[in-house]
């Protein structure tokens, strides 16, 4: 089995990258700040969009002549795991990750240089619309159709789940056409599209479902200029990358705050950290952070190498999903009743754990691509 | 700078099997040249079987000569002395102790086996009641140890005794080398849940050794006794493995071969697959951050997790065999361990002793709580009073 050999230690760029991550975080995007975000209409704001164009985030992976600033995942995956501490809100993994990917992935050179430099400084926000049915992450029996219409496509269809949809303003829309799966362009106020916010689980990562009724489009909006088909799955794969490392910053904070719980919190005269009923389950919490982190870090410094991506994505989806959720999970036991207030930040971590764990394929899904992968 | 270490290493290597080649060479002697060559544990100071190299150099070192055919069974056959005794002679031996036992340990000319546990003292074996009391220039060791690894043909045994009960537990200790050929010493089989004997019980009665035997100070045992668990959980959970390597193995083999593809089942099987390659690697993660000098909490993890993962794992591996899982080939026969043939139900049933031997997972989580995030420990009743005060049962 192939194996890339793989150095974990980071390089004073990449603690240089964390750092003026977390600095930024905390200043700007406390969780003061994404509790207000969380209960405003959009949930994030143009204003603080700019700023985080401003930093080079929103377009960390789109190449230097494009406009971005030319990283690759692991670069990536620091940023997003110091988002993942704080749950950050807002359109980063949607537009900066997800559609970023796809366009570099398939695009022509045309479309890239048409579509990244806006997207690299915070001009424009994008978003990747793939899923129509709830378990439907293999996007298998797509009843969104793009059919010949002239010279240009015909698209029909509702795609849900869509990734603050509505907020983009450009759709990546996935699409059933002659021959495969084609990624379709469409500007999020083309006649014929409709964008209607969902409620969801979890408030600091929206969700939209976009209705397409006969949205006409130029042929120059197909991705690449035909089927992605196959290769969707690298995409997806590359999703779970770096959703993982938010997983991972997720986790962390959780084992953090409990850790911090136990060491201050005290009943029957001593610190709940000293029984080992808390103490073990803190013990148990580190262990499972550090495989999810293992995962996670292998995976990010394996995605250049197809065959290992195959086997490294779902690991680290799998680990991170499960790792984060049972943290999550655990930290509001520590913490009792308080940790089951609203006031409390526990739940914050909670519902991102959960639905992370949904967005791309549950633990279970991800593992089936894993035995596919393995051929077990 | 790395890279000079891999070529000096590399270059000794091809000169131990010019000179020595596996094929012509016994095991005894080749291992004696190894050792000479500082091939033995890279990792230890030169002139001792080592070349004072970071440690990853041996995975490699291992790698070469097993490719070359040469046997690296002594690390099995005396794993209680090369993976514990060697860090402890090197650490706090004399020069003449070094001298004396370090070559023949790693030739398996001298099999070794550690007398730590005690009927009464096993997670808590600072409250160990062994005596050894000082007799000119020898010392008189009376009392029984238990679930002693190899001790049937051991020729060495790294003690710790009390040499001070009227002491706060952890300070009346003290460190020996005994003979175990020696008179006074008695060694029983004790058969296990496999129907081996792997361990033994020990009895001492006036069994003398003498007092250049004693491992660093008196009283200094606890120190020395920390520095071989330390070492012991290193060798138990710290090596770089390949991927789909150890207990997984099993269940793979058990699942291709079983031609099954029922989906629960399928995923069971993949849960415990990525389990076990983040387990590895967590531990690839903790070897490098180690190397640079900056290990971690990955590296506090390894033992846990290995046992943890090896009891799931075999388990699963049965449930796969179905009915046949139920069989027992070969019985239980009450011999002493076969390494060779590890049949998955034997597997599964050794596998139990991996949260008890070299530390229960209990104690384990103690330590990561305590040591690794810094959470308070319990309550005490055995500090700060002299050892004959504290309760015991
Ligand atoms: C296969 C095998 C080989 C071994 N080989 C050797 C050897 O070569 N040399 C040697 O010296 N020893 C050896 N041992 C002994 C081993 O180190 C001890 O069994 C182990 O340390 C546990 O001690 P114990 O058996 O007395 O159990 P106890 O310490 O009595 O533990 C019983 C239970 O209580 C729990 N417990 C104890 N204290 C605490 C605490 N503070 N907090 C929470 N739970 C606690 C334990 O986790 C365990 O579940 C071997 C054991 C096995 C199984």
């Amino acid at each position: 089995m192939a194996e890339t050999p793989v150095t974990y230690a980071e390089s004073d760029e990449l603690e240089l990258i964390r750092s003026t991550a977390r600095q930024f975080l905390t200043d700007r995007l406390s969780l003061e700040v994404v509790r207000e975000l969380m209960m405003s209409e959009d949930g994030f704001e143009r204003g603080l969009w700019k700023e985080i164009a401003n930093l080079g985030w929103a377009g960390l992976i789109i190449s230097e002549e494009h406009g971005g600033a030319g990283y690759g995942f692991t670069e990536l995956s620091v940023v997003l795991e110091e988002m993942g501490r704080l749950v950050t809100p807002g359109p980063f993994f949607a537009s900066s990750v997800l559609a970023t990917t796809a366009i570099q992935e398939f695009a022509t050179e045309e479309e890239k240089a048409d579509l990244l430099p806006g997207m690299a400084s915070g001009e424009t926000i994008a978003t990747l619309a793939l899923f129509e049915t709830p378990r439907g992450w293999d996007l298998a029996d797509l009843d969104c159709v793009a059919t010949r219409d002239g010279a240009g496509w015909s698209i029909d269809g509702m795609k849900r789940h869509v990734l603050d949809g509505h907020l983009a303003d450009k759709i990546v829309v996935a699409a059933a056409m002659d021959g495969g799966v084609g990624l379709f362009v469409v500007d999020s106020d083309a006649t014929g599209v409709t964008v209607d916010q969902s409620e969801v689980l979890d408030p600091t990562r929206r969700q939209a479902e976009v209705g397409l009724d006969s949205v006409r489009v130029e042929d120059a909006a197909l991705l690449g200029g035909g089927a992605v088909d196959g290769r969707l799955a690298t995409v997806l794969a590359l999703g779970t990358v770096a959703l993982a490392a938010e997983q991972v910053g997720g986790a962390q904070r959780c084992l953090e705050m409990s850790v911090e719980h136990a060491r201050t919190r005290y009943q029957f005269g001593r610190a709940i950290g000293s029984y080992q009923a808390i103490k073990h389950r803190c013990a148990e919490m580190l262990l499972k952070v550090e495989h999810a982190k293992s995962a996670a870090y292998h995976a990010a410094r394996t995605t250049g190498d197809d065959d290992e991506l195959a086997v490294a994505a779902p690991l680290a989806g799998s680990m991170c999903s499960e790792a984060y959720l049972w943290a999550a999970g655990e930290t509001i036991q520590i913490h009792g009743g308080i940790g089951f207030t609203w006031e409390h930040d526990a739940h914050l971590y909670l519902k991102r754990a959960k639905s992370s764990a949904l967005l791309l394929g549950d633990p279970r899904y991800q593992r089936s691509l894993l035995g596919d992968a393995l051929g077990l | 700078m790395a890279d000079a270490d891999s070529e000096r290493v590399d270059s000794l290597v091809d000169e131990l099997l010019e000179t020595h080649p596996p094929a012509d060479t016994g095991n005894e002697k080749f291992w004696g040249a190894q050792y000479d060559l500082g091939l033995a544990w890279v990792w230890h100071p030169e002139g001792y079987g080592g070349l004072d190299l970071a440690r990853k150099h041996q995975s490699t070192i291992n790698r070469r000569l097993q490719e070359a055919g040469a046997s690296t069974e002594n690390r099995l056959d005396n794993i209680i002395g090369i993976g514990m005794g060697a860090g402890v002679l090197v650490t706090h031996g004399t020069e003449s102790q070094k001298q004396r036992w370090l070559r023949p340990m790693f030739t398996t000319e001298e099999i070794w086996c550690q007398l730590f546990s005690e009927p009464g003292a096993g997670s808590d074996l600072a409250g160990l009641a062994t005596r050894a009391v000082q007799d000119g220039d020898e010392w008189v060791v009376n009392g029984q140890k238990v679930w002693t690894t190899l001790a049937q043909v051991a020729k060495w045994g790294m003690l710790v005794a009390r040499t001070d009960p009227t002491a706060v537990k952890h300070q009346g200790l003290t460190y020996f080398i005994i003979d175990m050929e020696g008179p006074g010493v008695e060694v029983r089989p004790l058969y296990q849940i496999t129907g081996e004997a792997e361990f033994n019980e020990v009895f001492f009665e006036d069994a003398r050794v003498p007092d250049s035997n004693r491992i660093d100070e008196v009283g200094a045992g606890w120190r020395v006794s920390l520095t071989t668990l330390m070492n012991e959980r290193v060798a138990i959970g710290g090596t770089a493995t390949p991927r789909g390597s150890g207990a997984i193995a099993g269940a793979v083999q058990a699942w291709e071969k079983s031609g099954l593809d029922d989906p629960v089942l399928r995923d069971e099987l993949l849960r415990l697959w990525a389990e076990a390659e983040a387990s590895r690697l967590t531990n690839l993660r903790a070897i490098e951050m180690a190397s640079l000098g900056t290990p971690g909490p990955e590296g506090s993890t390894g033992k846990l997790d290995w046992a943890n993962l090896n009891k799931e794992i075999t388990s699963f591996t049965l449930d796969l065999l179905g009915l046949e899982g139920t069989l027992y080939p070969g019985g239980y026969q009450l011999k002493p361990p076969d390494y060779e043939s590890l049949t998955p139900q034997r597997a599964f049933l050794r596998s139990r002793a991996n949260s008890i031997e070299g530390g229960t997972s209990e104690i384990m989580m103690n330590i990561i709580g305590e040591r690794v995030l810094g959470l308070p420990g319990e309550p005490r009743v055995d500090k700060d009073v002299p050892w004959t005060e504290v309760p015991r049962g």
